[in-house]
């Protein structure tokens, strides 16, 4: 499956539209990782945990997007927009969506 | 009293040994961009140059969460006061967005032109109690193989 930021995918043709789809995750930060960022945010630096954490939430979101793409029949999605919104004290929302086509 | 050495100890721990982590990232940071300058990367929709066939196409991305120190943490809130640039916070998010547009050329060794560049950036726990003075930077493009 052909997956682009763009509004087309570059070298080939679109033939058919299925409209938009989305994949979404919420998730929450545990304890321990919080231990560790807040030991890390004496001297400042990267929070690994916290990266790490927000990959595999991207990750999720990214596959159910692409799962229902599949069920829509549609083997590409363009113009993925990806946005990370927290909903509630230290969870976070990462939301990905794009539209479903069909491409030769 | 016990509380001040406290205080003390944490702001000197945050003076010095996140002014020298800061000066590492900075090195890494500098010596990696140069490395991976060849490769075209734009924010445009479209190809720069004329291009051959494209055999494959992909959505790249690299993100990071960086946080400050305690020392610049205690002076971002000093600059709340008097109003004005908070310097601390502006290499914060500068190492952030830079970190962010490495980690995704380095995804995509073998790309030739990566098009729509798009960086993103958040406070992920903002509303958290204790909050901690994070951003997460989000990079995503498209990788173009020929």
């Amino acid at each position: 499956m052909f997956v682009t930021n763009t509004e087309d995918i570059p070298g080939k043709r679109i033939v058919a539209c299925h409209g938009v789809v989305s994949g979404s995750t919420v998730r929450a930060k545990h304890v321990g990782r919080d231990i560790m960022a807040g030991l890390k945010n004496i001297v400042g630096g990267e929070l690994k945990g916290y990266t790490e954490l927000l990959i595999d939430a991207r990750e999720q979101a990214f596959e159910r997007m692409q799962a229902q793409a599949r069920q829509l029949g549609a083997n590409a999605v363009v113009n993925v927009r990806f946005s990370t919104s927290s909903v509630a004290a230290g969870a976070s929302e990462i939301y990905i969506y794009g539209t479903a086509v069909t491409v030769e | 009293m016990l509380e001040l050495y406290i205080l003390l100890a944490l702001l000197a721990l945050g003076f010095f040994v996140g002014q020298y982590l800061e000066k590492q990232h900075y090195r890494s940071i500098n010596a990696r961009e140069s490395e991976l300058v060849d490769l075209v990367t734009t924010s445009s929709k479209h190809p720069f140059g004329d291009i051959p066939v494209i055999i494959d196409r992909r959505l790249v991305q690299g993100s990071v969460v960086v946080s400050v120190d305690y020392f610049k943490r205690m002076l971002a809130a000093l600059r709340n006061f008097f109003g004005g640039n908070v310097r601390a916070y502006e290499t914060l998010v500068d190492r952030a967005r830079r970190e962010a547009v490495l980690r995704l050329k380095e995804s995509c060794p073998d790309a030739k032109q990566i098009i729509n560049l798009r960086i993103e950036t958040s406070s992920i726990f903002k509303g958290a109690k204790d909050q901690i003075g994070s951003v997460e930077v989000l990079a995503y493009a498209t990788a173009l193989y020929y």
